[in-house]
């Protein structure tokens, strides 16, 4: 018993965790069809920036209480500054391009966003773990977890609840979703593409750079970070249909609770659990549990 | 003339040329090339690449200067200086690296790697290239005992894993005698994996009935390990034993402290002297604390280990950790097998090096196993207890193991001397 509530609590917590550092990714997928592997690097900026704001904060004195601010102002930083350079500076010269082209284009920003961190914040470590601590613990059946983790889970649910609302419940979100669904009838009717375009990519890199943000307090923050996350992000959004914000909800719970039954049942078997589920999904959904559907053209 | 003029000029290149090329080659005798490979970027760089890259810059500045203390206070290498050439580790073509070090850049010598996963993956390349190839920190004990079983051109100056294993399940049951089961949590490649092979067998042999709760092996790098730290808390072990090392370890340390991991089982953390310093406050009281060797905290008062520190610190605003002794290790193994030769002729410094006993700011290290490629040193082990007024870590009770009582002998791989009960080992 004790081993079931243990594997519901570290699952759920690994999902919303997989949620918010890979929602980004199938975000700007479904809308500008680009597979961003620069999101690692999103990450990895969002993470330190988060990390070393947190440091410079607490230096003064001050109460911990205001860091859970400078959390998501950090993310939202990142993702307007470099979200809004890149698009401009690189990408819109790109559009209309092979999607296994603009695969190595973001490949190569990610390289340059990793030796940014490196020479903004140079090669060693930074430890920001007040705000995981400042929450305390629940004990759930004699076992220990931070509120901070539980906290995580409310943020992935809120995340993926204004998403949801953003898209379907806004004229904007539905102008997107006519975006996704045709760009050049939408384009013909007058909906400003690029505009979207621009917009959709800022949102995605400050999702990527929050995932980072609110992961900082739980890890050391090293250099490679951002490499890690892209492998993890991917399999969740390929398992779940890449583009779809369902998906990637769906594909955290999967990957979240495979790894944490193998972690409480079977060890030896954690890193391959995530691949297995990988690869049975799609031998059944070569496309994902919840791929858009592409409409021939002719 | 038009001819005349076009062979004069021909000629006199041919001469410059050869004029020159001996210039050079008689200024290249006079120097070293030493390829030091070490983790300049990616997550184990900021804890182990940059402290050994420093100890190395350290080293190569003073030894060209002929200012370590005695018996290293001989100027270069046999009186030839070291002409360093940095090489980053985190590389995906580590193979390739290695080759162009020594084929296109000329690299003399190999002074390197962190990971096992990289000393795997040259041990076997040195030997073709037929290229002196020192490991300075690596400590899978594969390297010679199933990869490199007859090495010729490489070494290792640290001792290897089961050291640092063997003298943890001995210093953890020193001081929890009543402890009925254990527990790791290590990185699944081979340094975790044989980290945790020789410290459950250890365990094992020195207390009879002691049972494995859990055993688990997360992807190195992970940096998240809520669901293995509730899966150590299930089954509630009397002791953890951890050796990651780097961001994974600052990660685990963060997390399970503040899960209640440390206080509810005995943990050890092999190479914790790494993030003593960085971590003061936030390393639970009672944590034992590993540094592969007698290193950092842990070295022995000796003058070369006081110039050390004074010179480090001075020059770098902090305290060398194992990585850097490691590298100090095998950068002065390198030196005192030139001098010892009067050489820096390859085939003279390896057949010098060859069983050598050297002195270190670590105390001594001894050339003994796999055919004198191998070293094996002294260890200690402590227990960590923060200071708040000086807002320092130090290490207490401090328990020192001689060479020859946690390594294994000569004639004998790791796993089979701790199946036989530790034969042939001398405590005293």
């Amino acid at each position: 018993m004790l081993t079931a509530i243990a594997i519901a609590v570290d699952g759920l917590g690994f999902a919303a965790w997989l949620f918010l550092s890979s929602v980004g990714l199938t975000l700007i997928y479904g809308v500008m069809r680009i597979l961003n592997i620069a999101h690692g690097g999103f990450y990895a900026l969002g993470a330190y920036s988060s990390a070393w704001a947190i440091g410079l904060y607490l230096q003064t004195g001050s109460t911990v209480a205001f860091t859970y601010l400078l959390i998501p102002l950090s993310a939202i930083a990142v993702g307007i500054i470099a979200g809004l350079l890149i698009e401009r500076g690189v990408l819109r010269f790109m559009y209309g391009r092979d999607e296994v082209l603009m695969v190595l284009v973001t490949y190569a920003i990610f390289l340059i966003l990793e030796d940014v961190t490196k020479i903004i914040w140079g090669t060693e470590s930074l430890v920001a773990y007040q705000p995981a601590y400042y929450l305390g613990n629940i004990d759930i059946a004699g076992i220990p977890y931070t509120v901070y983790k539980f906290a995580l889970i409310g943020l992935a649910i809120a995340c993926a609840a204004v998403l949801w609302w953003g898209l379907n419940r806004t004229r904007t979100g539905k102008l997107l979703l006519v975006v996704i669904e045709d760009r050049e009838i939408s384009s013909a009717l007058g909906i400003n593409v690029t505009l979207f375009f621009t917009v959709t990519f800022i949102i995605g890199a400050t999702l990527g750079a929050l995932g980072g943000a609110v992961t900082a307090p739980q890890i050391s923050v090293v250099p490679g970070i951002g490499a890690e996350i892209i492998v993890m992000a991917f399999a969740v959004i390929v398992i779940g249909g890449m583009g779809s914000i369902g998906g990637a909800i769906i594909g955290a719970l999967f990957v979240g609770f495979a790894r944490a039954i193998s972690v409480h049942l079977y060890p030896a078997a954690e890193l391959f659990s995530i691949y297995l589920v990988m690869a049975a999904v799609l031998a059944v959904k070569p496309y994902g549990l919840f791929a858009l559907s592409e409409r021939r053209k002719i | 003339m038009k001819t005349f003029l076009k062979k004069t000029i021909l000629s006199t290149s041919i001469c410059l040329t050869a004029v020159t090329g001996s210039a050079l080659s008689y200024a290249a005798a006079d120097e070293v090339k030493v390829g030091f490979v070490t983790f300049l970027s990616g997550g184990a760089a900021g804890p182990f690449g940059i402290p050994a890259r420093n100890a190395a810059e350290l080293m190569i500045e003073s030894i060209n200067a002929g200012k370590v203390p005695a018996p290293y206070n001989s100027a270069g290498l046999a009186g030839a200086k070291i002409n360093p050439i940095f090489i980053d580790e985190n590389s995906k073509q580590k193979v390739a690296d290695y080759k162009k070090l020594v084929q296109k850049d000329g690299a003399d010598i190999v002074v390197g790697y962190i990971s096992s996963g990289s000393c795997k993956a040259i041990a076997p390349v040195a030997e073709e290239e037929k290229k002196l190839t020192v490991f300075f920190d690596c400590g899978t004990p594969q390297i010679f005992e199933d990869i490199n079983t007859k090495p010729e051109y490489l070494f290792r100056t640290a001792a290897h894993a089961t050291m640092d294993n063997v003298a943890a399940a001995k210093y953890v049951l020193s001081i929890k005698k009543d402890a009925s089961s254990i527990a790791g949590i290590n990185q699944n490649y081979a340094w975790g994996q044989d980290s945790w092979r020789d410290f459950s067998a250890s365990m094992k042999k020195l207390k009879g009935g002691v049972k494995v709760s859990t055993e688990q092996f997360p992807k190195i790098y992970a940096g998240q390990y809520g669901s293995e730290i509730s899966a150590l808390l299930t089954k509630k072990p009397s002791i953890v034993h951890s050796s990651f090392w780097g961001g994974d370890m600052e990660a685990l340390l963060i997390q399970g402290s503040g899960r209640g991991l440390f206080s509810r089982s005995q943990v050890i953390l092999t190479t914790g002297e790494t993030a003593m310093q960085r971590l003061g406050p936030q390393m639970p009281n009672g944590t034992i604390i590993g540094a592969r060797g007698p290193n950092g905290p842990l070295a022995p008062d000796n003058e070369l280990n006081d110039w050390f520190r004074k010179a480090y610190f001075d020059r770098f605003g902090s305290y060398p950790t194992y990585p850097s002794y490691h590298m100090v290790q095998a950068i002065l193994g390198v030196k005192a097998a030139a001098d010892k030769a009067a050489s820096t002729e390859q085939n003279k410094i390896k057949s010098a090096l060859k069983g050598l006993d050297f002195t270190t700011p670590s105390g001594n290290v001894s050339m003994a196993l796999s055919g004198g490629h191998q070293a094996i040193t002294e260890t200690a082990y402590g227990t960590y207890k923060y200071n708040k007024d000086t807002g320092k870590g130090t290490l207490v009770n401090i328990k020192r193991y001689a060479a020859s009582c946690v390594n294994p002998p000569a004639n004998m791989k790791s796993l089979d001397w701790i199946e036989s009960g530790f034969k042939g080992a001398n405590c005293q």
